[in-house]
């Protein structure tokens, strides 16, 4: 069976199907519209205003690559300037095939990179070292708990760094309603409470982060980047590990399947979800230590690093992470462990200093 | 492993391990009686703590909340499964109680026939609901049978929403109470027994609601074509929902019950809050997962089972022989792949085995939804079909809602909608993209619009058959349009503004549907 025409051009075969809408397009026609929904996403949700210096949270990914080439292409009309921010975690065989990667796109595009790495940043700390020495504590999610909190650092610091005003990252539709569902399996109300925008204004200090592509599908990133033939590095980390987070992958998937739209239908769940408001976090407050935005007296980073410094990695992680606070509501022993606790170190991985807004550790 | 003479060991043993001797397990409640079963990890209860254990969470559940006033008449919605089945027979026992611990509601059942949606025959509908009667008779209960083809001879009012404010503080209750024990005094010295049996027997000495025959031949074909005009399963299960839904408020309408009890156990609710989730109806879980509904106003939905797990349920009905049936249901034999709501029912259930807590995490964080509607999220009109505020955006506003709405890629004015539903559509999902752009004025919240675009090839009448679809077409387009004719004063908006919003969203689905 031939494609169908295309339903805009009314002129070339159809390339693909829109998730959202049904709607056979072909593969310019698709472009267009994609940068014209991120422009009027941008635009309707007055994420960058006119001036802003944007900082453009750069991993070398599908995401981050699709995100800078749009805003790159509506820069003139958003009258935003861009610059590439990369984080170097350390990454042994990994990151530095991705860094290759953010580097060509910066030739090639003519956009300023900046890379952060955690090794300058965190006093020597690479991810490989932080993953030798949580090794013997038998949980190789902890990695991605340490890497997420502290990119989300490093991607503030290099954002200063090169003076923007406002951070963007790549998330997409499909990150967000794993989250949704992922934030349900645990139970966690307070970032239910908390998620749902398109970004946060920065409040306390931090600057405004948003994610302009909220509202595209991962479908829709990856056939843009094929459309557009963007070279982009589609390699798992060498760390990613069996995380909570790939239940709940697998099951959009699924869902995504029986109805195309599955991924949008969450995230508008997520839009208009009502907690009760003794469910929502206190407003947070300011790290003892480095001034960041954090919700207890050291921020997530700060007592990761901490823990580390000390030799007792998971000291911020689960169970003993409120050492300042009061002891943690001691569970039933009887009872079985549920996933909160199971993913609550691979949750972590957006740790409380992210305040819910970065909804997935990968920049 | 290829060796000669490699010593393999003891053959596994097959089955359970034996009991250690010396520490043979207890019940954990009475430290003495021998266990039957393990609820949770480790809880081994004996028969009768495990009866009081489950009793006592039925009776906590309705004395926590105090809703259910004493003598107040109170549907039963029985469907013939476990759990519906195991809440009847929780308030067959506690009406024959001693007195200080007795119920006082007084208790109707009803059983829908869903027979015609799940494609049965009539002779397997007849078997059925031969057996259906029987159990009900063992209940006592004064007892209604409707089958699904009546929602085409519903009137408008179940798709109102009464103006009646729903009562149920606690000064309230505790009057209630208070003049229902006055009654019952001042009605005589005898012991309440037997007065609760006057009240029970009375209504059931009357013939009850009992269908004689088939419903009509026209009604029957016309549920069909309607379930099959339906592509997905998903839609269709909705779809169930919403018609039973439906009837059981117009039954409870028309007998003057003022309470209808559900039994959704905790496992079924978790299921269906995730399944809303994915649906996008996250502005209404607490409305469809919270312990009592008061979204029709005089009737009030509640869930009295919603803290029992379906392996309590389960094994509370075997222990104590609790009468049930099997009836085929709109997805057995489905694949789970067939519909978001199978689909996150397997989900949920495995993960469940792997992370014994992950329905009661799930139903906990229920508990911390409430029913306004999220700060900034102005409570508009009300959905036709669901009665939940809209949860629809303008069409240029930078959400999902609005994403989905807006189409960059049209540069044409759109095709109509009778060319595009002529078209192959495997989940219609161009035409919810259509009809979301005047959904502000179709009054159908965002997920039920899903149903009224399958509904476009069963409502259009132009196609052949002519009988039986005319029928149902002026039905359904009286039962969906009903509420645009000016219903008078109604809670947050005027009688002007209630006729505008009905006349917009007559036009809008005349036009989009009917052309």
């Amino acid at each position: 069976m031939p494609a169908p025409q295309c339903s805009s051009c009314h002129a070339a075969r159809a390339a693909l199907r829109r998730p959202r809408s049904g709607q056979a397009l072909c593969g310019a026609c698709f472009c267009t519209a994609f940068e014209a929904e991120v422009l009027h996403t941008v635009q309707a949700g007055r994420l960058l205003p006119p001036g802003a210096v944007v900082a453009v949270g750069a991993s070398g990914g599908k995401d981050s690559t699709v995100l800078a080439h749009v805003l790159r292409e509506l820069a003139p009309r958003l009258g935003v300037s861009l610059r590439l921010v990369a984080v170097d975690e350390g990454i042994g065989g990994y990151r530095d095939a991705a860094l290759a990667a953010v580097r060509r796109q910066a030739a090639l595009w003519d956009l300023p990179l900046t890379v952060v790495a955690y090794a300058d940043l965190f006093g020597g700390w690479t991810m490989d070292a932080v993953a030798r020495s949580t090794a013997g504590s038998g949980r190789s999610r902890a990695c991605c708990t340490f890497c997420g909190v502290l990119r989300r650092r490093a991607l503030e610091e290099g954002a200063r760094l090169v003076g923007a005003t406002h951070i963007v990252t790549g998330h997409n539709a499909d990150d967000m309603a794993e989250t949704v569902l992922m934030n349900f399996l645990r139970g966690d109300a307070g970032r239910l409470a908390r998620g749902g925008g398109l970004g946060s204004r920065g409040e306390g200090g931090a600057l405004p982060r948003c994610r302009p592509l909220q509202l595209a599908s991962q479908k829709e990133v990856v056939l843009y980047a094929h459309f557009r033939r963007l070279d982009y590095f589609s390699e798992e980390c060498v760390y990613a590990p069996e995380a909570f987070r790939g239940h709940a992958r697998h099951l959009l998937k699924l869902l995504e399947a029986a109805r195309p739209s599955a991924a949008l239908d969450l995230v508008h769940s997520a839009e208009r979800l009502a907690l009760a408001p003794a469910a929502r976090p206190p407003p947070p407050g300011a790290c003892s230590r480095c001034g960041a935005l954090a919700s207890r007296a050291l921020c997530q980073a700060c007592a990761l690093l901490d823990g580390l410094q000390r030799g007792r990695p998971r000291l911020a992680i689960g169970k003993g992470r409120d050492e300042e606070g009061p002891p943690p509501p001691r569970r039933d022993p009887r009872s079985a462990p549920g996933p909160a606790a199971a993913a609550a170190a691979a949750a972590g991985e957006c740790g409380a200093a992210c305040e819910g807004r970065c909804a997935q550790a990968s920049v | 492993m290829c060796q000669v003479g490699e010593d393999y060991g003891d053959p596994v043993p097959e089955g359970p391990p034996p009991p250690r001797p010396g520490r043979e397990l207890r019940c954990v409640k009475c430290k003495d009686g021998l266990p039957v079963v393990v609820i949770r990890a480790g809880d081994a209860f004996c028969r009768d703590c495990f009866r009081a254990f489950y009793v006592h969470k039925f009776r906590a559940v309705l004395g926590k909340n105090r809703l259910i006033f004493p003598g107040e008449k109170v549907l039963l919605a029985w469907s013939g499964g476990p759990s519906s089945s195991s809440m009847v027979w929780q308030v067959l026992e506690g009406l024959s109680r001693d007195s200080a611990k007795r119920l006082r509601f007084v208790p109707g059942v009803v059983y829908v026939d869903e027979g015609a949606a799940c494609g049965q025959s009539w002779e397997n509908r007849a078997k059925t609901l031969a057996e259906v009667k029987l159990i009900l008779r063992s209940f006592g209960f004064p007892w209604h049978i409707v089958a699904l083809e009546e929602v085409f001879t519903l009137p408008p009012s179940v798709l109102r929403c009464s103006a009646q404010e729903p009562v149920g503080t606690e000064g309230t209750y505790k009057v209630a109470v208070d003049s229902f024990l006055q009654q019952q005094h001042t009605v005589g010295s005898s012991p309440s027994p037997t007065q609760q049996e006057e009240q029970l027997s009375q209504p059931c000495t009357q013939d009850p609601q009992d269908p004689a025959g088939p419903p009509p031949a026209a009604h029957i074909e016309a549920l069909s074509r309607l379930f099959d005009s339906v592509k997905t399963l998903t839609a269709k299960e909705e779809l169930l929902q919403t018609l039973r839904g439906h009837l059981l408020l117009h039954v409870a309408r028309t007998h003057g019950y003022s309470k209808v009890m559900t039994g959704d156990s905790c496992t079924r609710l978790a299921i269906k809050l995730m399944t809303s989730l994915a649906l996008g109806r996250g502005a209404f879980l607490a409305w469809d997962t919270g312990f009592s509904d008061e979204r029709h106003g005089d009737v009030v939905v509640v869930r009295p089972m919603r803290e029992h797990t379906l392996k309590e349920v389960a094994f509370y009905n075997r222990l104590f022989a609790v009468p049930s049936i099997f009836t085929p249901a709109i997805d057995t034999k489905a694949p789970e792949k067939a519909s978001i709501h199978r689909l996150m029912e397997g989900f949920l259930l495995r993960l469940q085995a792997q992370f014994p807590s992950t329905v009661s995490t799930v139903y906990r964080t229920s508990e911390k939804l409430v029913k306004a509607p999220r700060d900034g999220c102005a409570a508009g009109p009300r959905c036709l079909l669901c009665m939940c505020s809209l949860d629809v955006d303008t069409a240029d506003s930078a959400t999902a809602f609005g994403a989905q709405t807006q189409d960059f890629s049209q540069t044409q004015p759109p095709t109509p909608l009778a060319e595009a539903g002529a078209a192959p559509m495997p989940c219609c999902s161009a035409e919810v993209g259509r009809a979301q752009k005047c959904c502000q004025s179709t009054l159908l919240c965002r997920s039920h619009l899903w149903i009224l675009c399958h509904l476009t090839s069963w409502l259009r009448p132009s196609s052949a058959a002519k009988g039986p679809r005319r029928i149902s077409r002026s039905i359904w387009l009286r039962t969906v349009t009903r509420r645009c004719t000016p219903l008078g004063a109604e809670p947050g908006a005027t009688p002007k503004q209630e006729g505008k919003d009905g006349q917009a969203a007559c036009d809008c689905i005349n036009k989009n549907i009917f052309n």
